[in-house]
């Protein structure tokens, strides 16, 4: 299967992944095959390491230093955790989307800009196309064509998290990790980033944390379901919602905890 | 159950806030009295002279404290030029990369003690450092002082502003793959602008009111301002010297140099109000 996987950029595969916040381990070997340009959510209730999970991809959580990892964490085969592994290059490859959007305190250009900027040298025509293209696949582009010069925290949340959305295509990356990316904004800006990861998916690899089942049902192909760090069950969405292995998946999608 | 009789809370409740009320109207009217005082004496000062003309010797009428005034403007600009970068950096490695090391956390209880030191001492220090090594007094061993005194309130000030961006906006610039001092200063810094440039008018503020840094390093001058080696009149030696001096005259000018830093003062500290008005807006 590993063979197959590997034809195509944008995979990863993590063994053995353990956590630790401090003294205290919140992942315990985590083992799990992403599939490239496929939209792969994680479920399970809160606390259970979802995020935390998702923050290793992309080194995010070495911002805090009392926080590690142990593990493999294989990306096009190279184990992003080894101290060799650039982190530029690797946020560069692997894009993230965070719970409450975050527009830099710069226009709405300067934010799609900003990682043309960090990572090509572009003359202005090619970037101005680029920001285009990425505003477009965002699905901002008609909202905000008119107001690119105004700051980005003036649009409103929804259109914000589309921004971060353009902000982040517009490097190329291989990947898109989502952290609850609508938990933080009403059902109609909801269901137009729905629709957006739907255009998404099989151009980029997606895994998206969400609190909301139904969410997970709707836009994903793969789903894992994580309980108190471990990863319990990984399948297709549609066969894990409908014909769950083990006990403690079906007792989360039927309700009965968390 | 027995219910408590309100009677006695109540009256500690108007006693307690009595109190309050008073001791700021207390507070509100000496600082009143102050600058009412100061305005009316030093008011009398004020003419094109005192504006424009160098101090008349004893015994002379007339003259003016130009040159302080010149020799305060230089001093506080190249003290703001020395500190105020030092306090940022210092400031940024608190916040964004010393965090809570043990180095961190000794660089910040010493800075809290240099912020507390008595303003003389640092005058004192800065005498032994420059003034004696060198052989005579002068502006930039003055401003040296002033900067000293300036760093602790820009670094603390930095580093609370800095803590105040989310830790959000740091995730987001840094997984877009930008590098940590490329995050504070693209992202960071633009995000607490408005607090920072709080924290260096306020340090500012703070320090054009100083007198003892300055007794012993720019010490004051008659003449001109000419060169930074030269000691260099200042407005708060040459209050300090006027106002204990038997001169009537030179009494009234110290007043009037009174009057003319706490106006400077008071339009700083405005200023900044107005600078974090306009941002909230």
């Amino acid at each position: 299967m590993t063979s197959e996987l590997q034809k195509e950029k944008g995979w990863i595969s993590v063994r053995n992944l353990n956590f630790f916040y401090g003294n205290q381990q919140a992942l315990f070997d985590n083992t799990i095959e992403i599939e490239p340009k496929k939209v792969t959510a994680i479920i399970g209730p809160s606390g259970c390491g979802k995020s935390t999970h998702l923050r290793v991809y992309n080194r995010i959580f070495e911002l805090y230093r009392d926080q590690r990892a142990e593990g493999e964490v294989l990306l096009d085969g190279e184990n992003i955790l080894a101290g060799k592994q650039d982190l530029i290059e690797l946020r560069k490859k692997v894009g993230m989307i965070f719970q409450k959007p975050t527009p830099f305190p710069m226009s709405v250009h300067d934010n799609v800009a900003y990682g043309l900027k960090l990572h090509y040298k572009l003359n202005k025509s090619e970037t101005a196309g680029r920001i285009e293209t990425a505003l477009q696949q965002a699905a901002l582009w008609d909202e905000v064509k008119d107001k690119l010069d105004k700051p980005g925290t003036a649009l409103s949340g929804g259109q914000q998290q589309r921004l971060c959305i353009a902000r982040a295509l517009a490097v190329e990356p291989e990947i898109i990790l989502m952290d609850e990316p609508t938990s933080a904004i009403d059902p109609v800006a909801t269901a137009k980033i729905e629709d957006l990861i739907e255009t998404l998916k099989g151009k980029y690899t997606i895994v998206i944390v969400t609190h909301n089942m139904q969410q997970a049902a709707r836009i994903s192909q793969n789903t894992a379901f994580f309980f108190e760090g471990h990863i319990v069950e990984i399948g297709k969405t549609k066969e894990l919602f409908t014909r769950p292995k083990k006990e403690q998946t079906e007792n989360y999608i039927t309700g009965r905890f968390g | 159950m027995r219910k408590r009789p309100a009677k006695f809370r109540k009256m500690t409740n108007s006693l307690v806030s009595g109190l309050a009320v008073f001791s700021s109207l207390l507070g509100l009217f000496i600082l009143g009295w102050i600058l009412y005082t100061v305005l009316v004496r030093g008011i009398a000062a004020f003419s094109w002279e005192f504006f424009t003309e160098l101090p008349a010797p004893p015994g002379m009428e007339g003259g003016g404290l130009a040159n302080a005034m010149a020799g305060t403007l230089v001093l506080t600009l190249l003290a703001t030029v020395i500190g105020v970068p030092i306090g940022l950096l210092g400031g940024i490695y608190l916040s964004e990369f010393g965090q809570h090391s043990k180095f961190a956390e000794w660089v910040r209880f010493f800075n809290n003690i240099l912020m507390g030191t008595p303003s003389i001492i640092i005058g004192v220090f800065i005498y032994t450092l420059l003034v004696v090594p060198l052989g005579h007094f002068s502006a930039y061993s003055g401003a040296v002082a002033l900067a000293v005194m300036m760093l602790p309130v820009v670094a603390r000030t930095t580093e609370d502003m800095l803590q105040l961006v989310p830790n959000a906006l740091r995730e987001a610039a840094l997984a877009m793959g930008t590098p940590r001092w490329k995050t504070t200063l693209n992202v960071i810094f633009r995000a607490a602008k408005t607090g920072l440039i709080t924290g260096v008018l306020l340090s500012i503020a703070r320090i054009s009111g100083e007198t003892a840094p300055l007794l012993f390093t720019a010490l004051n001058s008659p003449y001109w301002f000419s060169n930074l080696s030269e000691p260099t009149a200042n407005l708060t030696v040459t209050i300090f010297n006027y106002a204990m001096s038997p001169y009537a005259d030179w009494q009234q000018m110290a007043w009037g140099a009174s009057l003319l830093i706490s106006v400077g003062v008071l339009s700083v500290t405005l200023f900044t109000r107005f600078v974090l008005l306009r941002e909230k807006k």
